[in-house]
């Protein structure tokens, strides 16, 4: 009954890592179709002597780390929180309000970003800059990771909001009643009982969205393609990108794009058997119940 | 004592309406821009429905209704190939007791971790040999592939729910495990199947990346290439009729969602992982 899912994950996951990794070893590209050779560690010390190696290993970590702390743990536990310790009516509303970014089609989604920062007289980010008395700009050109974090920040925050609301729905009323009769205020009740409450799915988040982060580019693709300036938002996983799929990056480097991706390969295999270890694997997995055959 | 509480209740209010803003004008140009002649911020000029007529020209880059039918296309195939895929091994897993079972649980739980987005070289060399570049089915197929390991996990989840008696009653009466298989657990996890299937064809309308890579040519255009075409070069874009097509491309996924929500959060939060971590 396996059968169906590995028929699947072995050609598209376990096959493509292995793929990559050797491909990684190879000088394939536009120019060498056909005629691809064998060149061991080339493409990665090809790598290391790039002058843009160290721009886009710091634009990685701009665009992870704010993007992790702030908008996939800070916002998204006010936001649960507010709706659930507090404002339980209002909460409803706001909370289905914070669904809608994990919810709409990234195309969309990087448009609605275009037009909050779009140039005045248009965009609503300058309307409101008018109002107090802020000069006009256009905010996607003059601060793009402002704005990349912002908008991908957002879609993680949408992500970990529902997840949290849930974890700190599944708090026991007992507990919750417990703190109350001994005076707790919610302030207390928020920092003594729910927070340590939902430290698993707090953890499960940070490790998971760490992960994706590190090799999501959709948004920033659609926002400004590592643009404005020479690699200004290039981070690891969209120079992958760019050197094996692109025709204007120098010519389908699939062997050098390879080798980039394959540092990302083994960052995230390492990375996820840390989160196997993290959780507690043996009770998730159980015993199945039936012994007969 | 009454005042004081009411403001220890506003600030609360205040602090969610003040972080929940932000989105609300994000969110509030899409409805605007689409029925009217120009938007400027927030502010509308002249309601229309001639963005909408626009839209629905036949144009040069392929039309709004192909790409739809692709794109539902997409999402359906993916859909149940997900189902197809996670259900058998699901109950396989939450069931028989099979050698390995432990190593194929932890497998597939570092896959779900592991960020796929890395292996696209590989994957496109894949699909080239396959002959399945430049094809919805290939598109299809590494769709599933990237989320069925999530899908058996939280599949499994909900046929550890059945109780075991039902089934054991239908093997008891001579029945074979394929038909308890069918007769019990599939109809028990109802809910959880229904969750999964909304989850996934909105994930597959969705989908803009897979298609940008792996279908190039212009007549396998799923609707996010498409609205992306409108957009693509932004200095002479009819904003009004992109704010249009896009108003037409967000509104399955959040119907289904919205009609469904109650119970879909429940098993999003599931699959999230709350019950993964606990």
């Amino acid at each position: 009954m396996l059968l169906p899912c590995l028929a699947l994950v072995v050609p598209f996951l376990l096959v493509p890592a292995l793929m990559t990794v050797h491909l990684s070893t190879t000088n394939m590209s536009l120019a060498t179709l056909g005629n691809t050779q064998f060149v061991g560690l080339d493409n990665y010390a090809r790598l290391l002597e790039r002058p843009e190696l160290p721009r886009i290993a710091v634009n990685t970590v701009v665009f992870v780390v704010p993007n992790l702390v702030l908008f996939s743990l800070a916002l998204p536990l006010a936001v649960a929180a507010l709706t659930t310790v507090w404002n339980r009516s209002v909460g409803r509303f706001a909370r289905l309000l914070w669904l809608l970014p994990r919810l709409t089609p990234s195309v969309v989604y990087s448009l609605l970003w275009v037009w909050l920062t779009a140039d005045a007289p248009f965009g609503t980010l300058n309307q409101l800059a008018e109002v107090i008395g802020l000069q006009p700009r256009n905010w996607l050109l003059e601060h793009p990771w402002l704005t990349i974090v912002a908008a991908d920040g957002l879609i993680g925050t949408s992500f970990a909001t529902v997840l949290f609301v849930a974890a700190m729905e599944a708090v026991p009323r007992e507990l919750v009643m417990a703190a109350q009769v001994d005076g707790a205020s919610r302030w207390q009740l928020l920092l003594h009982v729910v927070l340590p409450y939902i430290r698993w799915p707090v953890l499960f988040v940070s490790a998971y969205q760490f992960l994706s982060l590190l090799a999501s580019f959709e948004l920033i693709l659609l926002l400004t393609n590592g643009g404005p300036g020479l690699w200004q938002t290039e981070t690891w996983s969209l120079y992958a990108y760019h050197q094996a799929f692109s025709y204007y990056a120098g010519g389908l480097q699939i062997g050098y794009g390879a080798a980039i991706a394959t540092v990302l390969v083994l960052a995230g295999l390492v990375a996820s058997l840390l989160f196997l270890r993290l959780f507690d694997f043996r009770r998730l997995a159980g015993e199945p119940r039936l012994k007969v055959a | 004592m009454d005042r004081l509480r009411s403001a220890g209740s506003l600030l609360p209010l205040m602090a969610l309406v003040a972080i929940t803003t932000p989105l609300i004008l994000l969110y509030g140009w899409l409805p605007l821009a689409a029925f009217a002649d120009e938007v400027r911020g927030l502010r509308p000029s002249g309601l229309t429905l001639d963005n909408f007529r626009e839209l629905f020209q036949p144009v040069a880059g392929g039309s709004l209704a192909e790409a739809s039918v692709r794109s539902l296309l997409l999402a359906c195939g993916y859909s149940l190939l997900l189902l197809a895929a996670a259900l058998p091994a699901a109950y396989a897993l939450s069931r028989l007791p099979m050698p390995g079972r432990r190593a194929v649980l932890a497998a597939l739980l570092a896959l779900h971790a592991f960020p796929f987005l890395s292996l696209l070289v590989g994957v496109y060399q894949v699909l080239r040999e396959l002959g399945l570049y430049n094809s919805l089915l290939g598109v299809a197929l590494v769709k599933t592939a990237t989320e069925v390991p999530l899908a058996v996990w939280v599949m499994k989840g909900f046929f550890d729910r059945i109780p075991w008696e039902l089934e054991a009653a239908v093997l008891v009466d001579g029945g074979t495990r394929w038909l308890a298989f069918r007769r019990v657990c599939l109809p028990q996890a109802r809910p959880g199947i229904l969750a999964l299937l909304t989850f996934a064809f909105v994930s597959g309308w969705n989908e803009f990346l897979l298609p940008y890579i792996f279908l190039p040519s212009q007549q396998q255009w799923t609707l996010p290439l498409f609205v992306r075409s409108l957009i693509a070069d932004y200095r002479f874009v009819d904003y009004g009729v992109v704010a249009a097509a896009s108003l037409v491309y967000v509104a399955p996924p959040l119907l289904l969602f919205w009609a469904g929500q109650k119970y879909l959060l429940q098993t999003y939060a599931l699959s999230g992982g709350v019950r993964a971590a606990r």
